[in-house]
């Protein structure tokens, strides 16, 4: 059979120098990334070409094609997850014995793996936020259509997003996308999230990685609860007197700060004309995101687009700009705040963190200096100081591909195909 | 453990005319190993999932056991989905895979260990209860996986293409393992496939499903040997079923090209009777000999490539004869396949002709493509 390169032709040249005729698992180290990997239930490694880093996993035709395609459609969907690069397909051993085909995706920068998340920072609120940010992907996802068949901590990487996590979907092995999911597929894609939350929970406190103050049945059984909530806000009928038209605003405030926009809301109101009822139509999200992107270029989180949108409000008062062009006035505000802050940034550390949540800590850094000097220490002298006593001393985040412990085994939960079974 | 009934069972898409899955009448006895089969788009893991609550039930209903469960939530309803894969988590012992989900469903810790050692015992882990996963094999690794399964109790295990992702090899191996494992443990299992030699080896009883539609529900055996219809004669076998269309002649034969079968009187008088002159047979490649002297008729044949299997021989080809040009739109396929003794095939190119043992055709309707018994 002859070797398929399906890719986009930028990354084919990349790919082409790769050893295909060779077993995914007998690559020589010198290809790879040698980070630690956790067991799966297919062959997975990781390379690096022209500076990025890319997943390869090894899977038969179909689901190789499968998985392909399904996060296409994700991508084209604006659905947070891995990114497809491509399918190698008809490859063959030298000795013509057939090889199975391999996903190529790329590494997902600034990602952490919550193994990598938990073995630093175990505490209750940062499994809340975990949590949230997992809600919220799922939520996405189902409002798409897509049932994930197995919604776990593992299968989900995190970015930090202004001292708060935002999700991105890893595998859509078990995915499937629908025009509209049933209540029986969202309730049961929900049940095996809660499985297998609650397990990683369980496997991570047996490890002694856990807080003694989580649990982790309660702490999944609350994703349950957390998702039913944003469903709800997401997709009900909301009925009130035709007085109490305010609430119409109230919702869309709501929605708003859950981080999704309100394109379209059916509103119905009875024969009477007392009652009036709302449903969010076409909710979009990443409200606060689009709307920093769009006036300044920074692709950013949706809290930390918040964040910086505020300090842009806060800048646009302080130099009194109120009444200008929105535009002109992000413009200024790149110019005079964010990219001086970027520039204090020594170039060797702009591997530990995004940028737009470097600016968030900046801010928080200068609010801690400036209650402690009494007086506003200014942005610049900020960006500094915390440069040297707080950005010097973190890790490199770019590129955790695994989890953190030296034996990979000790960490990662792992799967067992089929084929194992005798 | 349960039957599994359903009751006209049918599911429209939303925007789409014709059901996926239409009016479905299915009973599935307590501990059968009942496989759904047919090809993409048949409506089979549709079936499936609307026993596990994922899909809506638009008419008909879907029981287990005694209980109605056409609208209840997934979890409602004491099935288990089986994963291609269950996750094992590395620093939980063996017994705590396995009885994680229980704690979870708060059931109390006393039943949880009886019912873990009670699946350790079926599946030959007692003594694996208190290590780690890392310390089993990975034979043992899966069965913690199915223990999983096992210790929920289910009244029905639920599986959709669990081998798809394994490479033929070991799909073959995987499958026998399964359905001896399903045997032991007695509980009913639907099992969705596309692959009809699975269907065949694993299933107690395999539930042919075209279109939305179901063809026929029988043992491996009974659906080899007398399939219900066209459509089942050609799905079941491989390699399948020569099929082609032949039209009545007198003196109870049928006749195609050169082509020449005999005909039982109840099959021609059948055909005559709903108002055809045309007859649809079907041979499988076992029942073609080459004919002897005193045979009457028979299939010319072409030989176009042999293949030998060692334990077997099957020869390819094509209809000979100066008419063998007219056939091709009256059969199902351009080959005529025929299983011949090992060491003795004809080679390429000659010309052989073949009868079929007797009693071993098989004859549909041109009008229904319903089985007429001969």
């Amino acid at each position: 059979m002859e070797l398929r390169i399906l890719a986009t032709p930028h990354e084919q040249q990349a790919l082409l120098d790769l050893p295909w005729d060779m077993p995914l698992e007998e690559w020589p180290e010198w290809y790879l990334v040698a980070l630690p990997r956790g067991i799966s239930r297919h062959v997975v490694r990781f390379t690096r070409l022209g500076g990025r880093v890319y997943a390869l996993k090894e899977v038969v035709q179909s689901f190789a094609d499968r998985e392909y395609r399904l996060l296409r459609d994700l991508e084209r969907l604006d659905v947070p997850s891995v990114q497809a690069v491509g399918v190698i397909s008809g490859r063959e051993a030298p000795n013509g014995e057939p090889l199975d085909s391999i996903l190529v995706t790329r590494h997902l920068q600034f990602s952490l793996p919550y193994r990598a998340l938990f073995a630093r920072m175990m505490r209750r609120e940062t499994v809340e936020r975990l949590i949230d940010a997992l809600v919220v992907l799922i939520a996405r996802l189902h409002l798409l259509g897509f049932y994930w068949g197995d919604c776990s901590l593992s299968n989900t990487l995190f970015r930090r997003d202004a001292g708060a996590f935002a999700a991105y979907l890893v595998d859509a092995e078990t995915g499937d996308l629908h025009n509209r999911l049933s209540k029986g597929q969202r309730d049961h894609d929900i049940e095996i999230a809660r499985v297998n939350i609650a397990g990683e929970m369980m496997d991570l406190a047996a490890a002694g990685y856990l807080d003694d103050t989580v649990d982790p049945i309660a702490t999944s059984d609350h994703v349950v609860e957390r998702y039913y909530t944003l469903w709800s806000e997401l997709t009900e009928w909301e009925a009130f007197d035709v007085n109490e038209r305010w609430r119409i605003a109230r919702r869309v405030e709501r929605m708003n700060d859950l981080g999704f926009d309100v394109a379209e809301l059916d509103i119905v109101t009875d024969i009477g004309g007392r009652t009036v009822r709302v449903q969010p139509k076409v909710v979009d999200p990443g409200h606060h995101s689009r709307r920093l992107l769009r006036l300044t270029g920074i692709d950013a989180q949706e809290n930390q687009a918040r964040r910086l949108l505020n300090d842009l409000d806060a800048y646009s008062a302080e130099t009194d700009q109120q009444g200008e062009d929105e535009e002109i006035v992000a413009n200024a505000w790149v110019m005079d705040c964010f990219e001086p802050v970027m520039r204090t940034i020594p170039r060797e550390f702009r591997g530990k963190l995004e940028a737009p949540e470097i600016y968030h800590e900046v801010l928080e850094h200068r609010w801690y200096l400036s209650e402690q000097s009494g007086y506003d220490v200014g942005l610049n002298d900020a960006a500094q100081d915390y440069v040297d006593s707080v950005l010097r001393h973190k890790p490199d985040e770019l590129a955790i591909l695994g989890g953190t412990a030296v034996d990979p085994e000790e960490t990662q939960p792992f799967r067992i195909p089929w084929d194992e079974l005798g | 453990m349960a039957t599994v009934t359903y009751d006209k069972a049918s599911r429209v898409y939303p925007g789409q005319d014709a059901p996926a899955v239409d009016s479905l009448d299915l009973q599935i006895e307590d501990g059968e190993f009942l496989v759904l089969v047919g090809p993409s788009g048949c409506g089979k893991s549709t079936s499936l999932r609307m026993l596990a609550g994922l899909e809506e039930v638009d008419g008909g209903s879907i029981r287990i056991g005694d209980r109605d469960v056409t609208h209840m939530p997934p979890k409602d309803r004491d099935i288990a989905m089986v994963f291609q894969n269950y996750a094992l988590y590395p620093h939980m012992t063996v017994a705590a895979n396995m009885g994680f989900a229980l704690k979870i469903a708060g059931v109390p810790k006393a039943d949880i260990q009886q019912r873990v050692m009670e699946a350790a015992k079926l599946l030959d882990l007692v003594e694996y209860l208190d290590r780690k996963p890392k310390a089993l094999s990975g034979g043992q690794r899966q069965r913690v996986a199915m223990g999983r399964a096992i210790v929920r109790e289910p009244q029905v295990f639920l599986m959709d293409e669990p081998l798809s992702n394994l490479d033929a090899k070991l799909r073959v191996s995987t499958r026998t393992q399964i359905a001896s494992l399903q045997r032991r443990l007695g509980i009913t299992t639907v099992y969705v496939t596309h692959d009809q030699i699975e269907a065949m080896t694993m299933g107690d009883r395999v539930c042919v499903l075209k279109d939305g539609h179901l063809q026929q529900v029988d043992t491996p055996l009974k659906l080899y040997d007398k399939p219900a219809n066209v459509f089942v004669a050609g799905f079941i076998g491989s390699p399948a079923m020569n099929i082609a269309t032949f039209d009545l002649v007198e003196g109870d034969r049928a006749q195609l090209g050169e082509a020449d079968v005999h005909l039982p009187p109840a099959v021609s008088s059948a055909v005559k009777a709903e108002g055809s002159d045309t007859v649809t047979v079907g041979f499988r490649p076992e029942s073609l000999v080459p004919v002897s002297s005193e045979d009457v008729g028979g299939i010319p044949v072409t030989v176009d490539l042999v293949e030998e299997l060692g334990s077997e021989a099957y020869v390819y080809g094509h209809p000979a004869g100066p008419k063998a040009e007219e056939q091709s739109d009256r059969m199902r396929s351009d080959t005529v396949i025929a299983r011949v003794e090992p060491r003795m095939a004809p080679h390429k190119g000659e010309k052989v002709t073949f009868t079929v043992k007797d009693g071993e055709s098989h004859f549909f309707s041109v009008k229904t493509g319903e089985r007429i018994e001969s």
